[in-house]
């Protein structure tokens, strides 16, 4: 099903969102990659306080190429979803609402998803110039100092996305791909 | 006959290659692509690799990076016997050839100075550079930028002589599978078979850099290469590993002898911004 959406997403649109649905997304999102995650990570240890309130919010895991003059972003397509594992259910717990990213998730990150109503989106890895395009502006708003991992807020318009895992733990990954496999073992 | 090269020319071509091999896929690269997304059977699939096409027009036209992972700079050098390099040090002229395209170039700087440490060097450097010497008086060079989405999926499998052809077939699957859609499918596989632990690895990358689609010379080779493209191809995984009928986009196999008690087997991914551009000087 093709769904329009607004970012930040609230826990019903979340909720009513399935595996397979293909969406566009409009509204604010934050890029987080691995450097920022950690940092988030290491601050909340320490007892600190996030650079972002995190309710809701939808965090693309991506860190753009530099923009070219007088454009709002370089190249900006999702990196491995996978790397932010070991820190996302703690960042699902405080409230974050959706991922964009790509590849495979973490049984421990599936039941956060489960637990807290959320989703985890994928983009198409390697079409970071189509991409671009949805963006509309760029700031960077936290941890400028890790360059192109820095947290950026981004607007985007009708940015192009998978419902990979649902709410309910629907695993596209899992399922599409047992549709067209044509080997005996399967797809593990 | 000796024939003089500038190392300077070197890092001058260096840097446009950089910028060439992000923006511009090969022409190559652009027809297994246009050919997958034709017998694609998935409508999700077929739509990804439209996708992927569009991305590469609007690469090209607007100059905006094919993917924002612009790659650690592998640079393969081969250098004919009969030339004399002037100027500055061989590596410090691809570097400063890696540098000068990737500052200029608006391209992504990914490298960290340490690996544990884990400080950004700001400017893509260093590459990684491997030289050869070869007969002649050309210097050949190839800028191959490889995105780490995909070589964080790459294994090497140290067979037992035993295992043979199927354990090596076996070895591809493993590492294909496991990829997933991790590695941004359709994915190139470049496979290593032989030689040692470090020479099959350097057999893997070398193979990412063929001609996409063309064939090992040797007839057995070239019959896995058709049968492992089948074998991936039925996984099921598809464009961005939603389902379908292109996994991968070619498999690419090189061998070398090995020692009476080893089955060396390394296998590269690449995603389906294979960059790979080549000049001689
Ligand atoms: S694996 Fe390739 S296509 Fe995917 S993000 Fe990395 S460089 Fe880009």
């Amino acid at each position: 099903m093709n769904r329009h959406i607004e970012a930040p997403i609230d826990k019903k649109e979340a909720k009513s969102l399935k595996a397979g649905d293909y969406v566009y997304i409009t509204g604010t999102i934050y890029t987080a990659r691995d450097a920022a995650h950690k940092r988030m990570y290491d601050i909340l240890a320490e007892g600190g306080e996030l650079p972002v309130d995190l309710k809701g919010q939808v965090i693309y895991y991506m860190g753009p190429s530099p923009a070219r003059e007088g454009r709002v972003i370089g190249s900006a397509g999702p990196t491995t979803a996978s790397r932010m594992d070991k820190y996302t259910p703690q960042l699902l717990d405080l409230g974050m609402g959706a991922m964009i990213g790509k590849g495979k998730r973490s049984p421990e990150v599936i039941e956060a998803i489960k637990r807290n109503d959320a989703v985890y989106f994928a983009a198409v890895g390697g079409a970071g110039a189509l991409l671009s395009k949805c963006i509309t502006s760029s700031e960077v708003v936290a941890y400028e100092d890790l360059g192109t991992e820095a947290i950026r807020k981004l607007t985007v318009e009708n940015f192009p996305a998978i419902v990979v895992i649902d709410s309910e733990g629907n695993n596209l990954y899992e399922t599409a791909i047992k549709e067209y496999c044509r080997t005996e073992e399967n797809g593990r | 006959m000796i024939r003089t090269v500038q190392t300077k020319d070197i890092t001058e071509n260096i840097k446009e290659m950089c910028i060439e091999a992000n923006h511009f896929l090969s022409r190559d690269m652009c027809a297994v692509i246009r050919n997958a997304e034709k017998k694609e059977e998935s409508p999700l699939g077929k739509q990804i690799l439209e996708q992927l096409e569009e991305n590469l027009s609007i690469a090209s036209e607007e100059m905006i990076p094919i993917c924002q992972d612009t790659g650690m700079a592998v640079v393969f050098l081969e250098i004919g016997q009969d030339v004399h390099l002037e100027g500055a040090s061989l590596e410090d002229a691809v570097n400063e050839g890696v540098r000068r395209g990737y500052t200029g170039g608006f391209l992504r700087k990914s490298v960290v100075g340490d690996p544990l440490i884990r400080e950004n060097t700001r400017d893509n450097t260093p590459a990684v550079i491997h030289t050869r010497i070869v007969p002649g008086e050309q210097v050949k060079i190839t800028v191959a930028p490889k995105g780490f989405g995909s070589e964080n999926m790459s294994r090497v499998f140290m067979l037992k002589p035993a295992e043979g052809i199927e354990g090596v077939k076996n070895a591809i699957l493993t590492a294909v599978r496991d990829a997933g859609p991790n590695a941004c499918p359709p994915m190139v596989v470049g496979v290593g078979i032989g030689g040692t632990f470090e020479k099959c690895a350097l057999m893997a990358k070398e193979a990412l850099t063929r001609e996409t689609g063309a064939h090992s010379e040797i007839p057995y080779v070239k019959e896995l290469e058709e049968e492992m493209l089948e074998k991936i191809n039925g996984l099921g995984i598809g464009p961005g590993g939603l389902g379908g009928t292109t996994t991968a986009l070619a498999v690419h196999i090189n061998t070398y002898p090995t020692h009476i008690a080893g089955l060396p087997v390394a296998v590269n991914i690449c995603c389906h911004v294979n960059r790979h551009v080549v000049r001689v000087l």
